[in-house]
């Protein structure tokens, strides 16, 4: 500690440089703690206990393609099955395309599957007894102003009705809450009655998308899994059972490939930091040459001297990704806060910052090296001659 | 008064590219302990080579040296490090400060590299800025400083560590007549009042004057060697 003054004073011996490499750091951390967490958001999703324990059974061809409704009743047989749900992908808009709306229509039973999610027994008796009725995800109904008892309509991306209409008609009978952050997903959900959706499409009529099944016993969740598929097998509609964890993992996967997306433009960042803030040490190191030579003249050892160089340039990154850092963590819940619920990023966390904190050290030890050398190997005789 | 610095058949060699330059050939000398030594000579001549072998800043070719009995022509960097934090105070032409740092700051260096805490570094710092009449400038910084005020800086930094020897590299040639006489007083008060050694480089035979000896250097070789009064 006892050096920290002379390295801080070296650090901002060129204010202005300094304090733009500072920027540059502290942008390409700033994007580090925002990405991050976008990644950390899709790993999470499906993470959860009930997530290991539900399994999600598919079309093996596609996640478009449908299933028959009457696999149903056959899952339900299977032995270690404890319960089993449905439901398909609706696809709704309300008043502008751009408002998309991610909407369920599902089995009578789906929300027995769910325990994480929250619904009051008004709103599940009013769900259950009224045909158009909807159950609406907390922070959905916020952003659209909805209150209990309102009639909305919903244009279906997807799905018109027999009239041809895409216009399907609704009536708000309760809300819906995610008890933990896995199920955070749900605050944003619409859920429909899968009969209504199914007699008012003409299109793919006593099919579902997906089968969500409960088992009793974890532990034997490949098995029942198997045992599923086995149903399907040599079919038309053969089938692919795998945890909510897996099969929402596969699902962001075919959307997009987040972590890779993430890496290849942090891995951008980084480089092109890494040569940034290289240089500027390299030129830092080189204008106080003399200063270096003062330094082992008084009997700083070349080793010491190294140390001096190589922890100016630690501390140039470590200043520069703290503030990032710390202003991700700030400006990640304005951003999540300012979409309304489209975005539900999580903080800045442990994880992230001690990923963070290991980044900002190797690059700091990383561009500092060559001009720490320089200053270890540097002749007094000659620095001071100015040669 | 003791030998403190013993030059015995001291060589210096640089090599530039393929060539071998010889600065200084077979050099003998001893400096007494408390002298105030000037080396003079034309440029080219080996007085800096010379100054930089007796302050353990460049190793010999040949020959050995000791100071204080240690002979620092066989010690490796680190040790000479250390050897020159402990005995060495250097004073340069261009004062050589941190720029960055405050007088007192600058004073402090070679204390880091001592077991002294920060109370007690501060308080030498500013004993040594005492002695050299700059207790009032403490808190500026180098270029808040005249030249004279800043070689006077360099000299508190060279002194707080109370080294036994000074070595002084033309401690007066970027500086006015009357800055030079201030920084030439105060080194031969140091040399008589505390007993510095004290070994100065000058192209100036005026600077000369206030040291107790004056050896000439020319080709690498001691010419004369002139008492003065």
């Amino acid at each position: 500690m006892k050096y920290f003054h002379l390295i801080w004073a070296a650090l901002f011996r060129s204010k202005t440089r300094t304090i733009l490499t500072l920027l540059s750091v502290i942008a390409a951390f700033l994007l580090f703690g925002m990405l991050d967490a976008v990644r950390t958001s899709f790993d999470q999703a499906g993470q959860s206990a009930n997530g290991a324990r539900r399994l999600q059974t598919g079309s093996k061809l596609s996640f478009i393609q449908t299933l028959p409704q009457s696999l149903d009743a056959q899952i339900a047989r299977v032995p270690g099955v404890k319960s089993v749900a449905y439901a398909n992908w609706f696809g709704g808009a309300y008043q502008d395309p751009h408002n998309q709306v991610f909407s369920f229509a599902v089995s009578d039973n789906y929300l027995d599957q769910y325990p994480e999610i929250e619904v009051s027994a008004e709103a599940r008796k009013a769900f259950a007894e009224t045909r158009t009725g909807i159950l609406v995800g907390e922070t959905l109904a916020k952003r659209f102003h909805w209150k209990i008892g309102d009639k909305i309509p919903l244009q279906s991306t997807i799905f018109p009705q027999r009239d041809g209409s895409k216009s399907w008609n609704f009536d708000i009978v309760g809300f819906m809450h995610a008890k933990d952050k896995s199920a955070g997903w749900y605050d944003q959900l619409v859920l429909m009655h899968w009969k209504y959706f199914d007699e008012g499409t003409p299109y793919n009529r006593g099919t579902v998308g997906w089968y969500v099944t409960s088992v009793s016993d974890v532990n034997q969740a490949d098995r029942v899994a198997r045992a599923i598929d086995a149903l399907s097998a040599n079919s038309d509609h053969e089938t692919r059972t795998q945890t909510e964890q897996a099969a929402t993992a596969n699902w962001m996967k075919q959307m997009a490939d987040i972590g890779l997306i993430v890496g290849s433009i942090m891995g951008a960042v980084f480089f092109t930091l890494l040569l940034l803030t290289g240089n500027t040490m390299m030129q830092a190191v080189r204008e106080r040459t003399s200063e270096l030579a003062v330094l082992k003249t008084i009997g700083f050892s070349s080793r010491a001297v190294m140390a001096l160089v190589l922890a100016e340039s630690v501390l140039l990154l470590v200043l520069g990704g703290a503030i990032g850092l710390a202003l991700a963590s700030v400006l990640i819940p304005i951003v999540s806060a300012g979409s309304g619920g489209m975005l539900n990023l999580p903080s800045v966390g442990a994880g992230s910052w001690a990923l963070g904190l290991t980044l900002m050290v190797a690059i700091g030890l990383l561009v500092g090296a060559p001009p720490a050398w320089r200053a270890m190997r540097l002749n007094i005789v000659d620095a001071l001659a100015g040669r | 008064m003791g030998t403190l610095v013993e030059i015995r058949d001291v060589s210096k060699v640089y090599e530039r590219g393929k060539q071998k330059v010889e600065v200084l050939h077979h050099i003998n000398l001893d400096i007494a302990q408390g002298d105030f030594l000037a080396l003079m000579g034309p440029s080219g001549s080996g007085k800096t080579t010379l100054l930089n072998l007796i302050g353990g800043l460049d190793s010999p070719s040949g020959g050995s040296i000791g100071v204080a009995g240690q002979r620092i022509d066989r010690m490796g960097g680190g040790d000479l490090a250390k050897w020159r934090a402990s005995n060495v105070g250097f004073v340069f032409q261009f004062y050589n400060l941190m720029p960055m740092l405050s007088a007192q700051k600058n004073v402090e260096l070679p204390l880091l590299l001592t077991k002294l805490n920060a109370a007690q570094r501060k308080r030498n710092a500013a004993i040594a800025l005492k002695l050299v009449g700059l207790e009032d400038r403490a808190a500026h910084k180098p270029n808040e400083l005249s030249g004279g005020q800043q070689q006077r800086v360099a000299i508190a930094r060279a002194i707080v560590s109370d080294p036994t020897l000074l070595v002084c590299d033309e401690p007066t040639g970027d500086l006015d007549r009357q800055s030079a006489e201030e920084i030439l007083t105060l080194l031969q008060r140091l040399n008589r009042e505390h007993g510095k050694t004290i070994v100065m480089v000058t192209h100036d035979p005026k600077a000369a004057e206030y040291a107790s000896h004056t050896l000439h250097l020319d080709k690498g070789t001691l010419v004369e060697q002139a008492a003065l009064a």
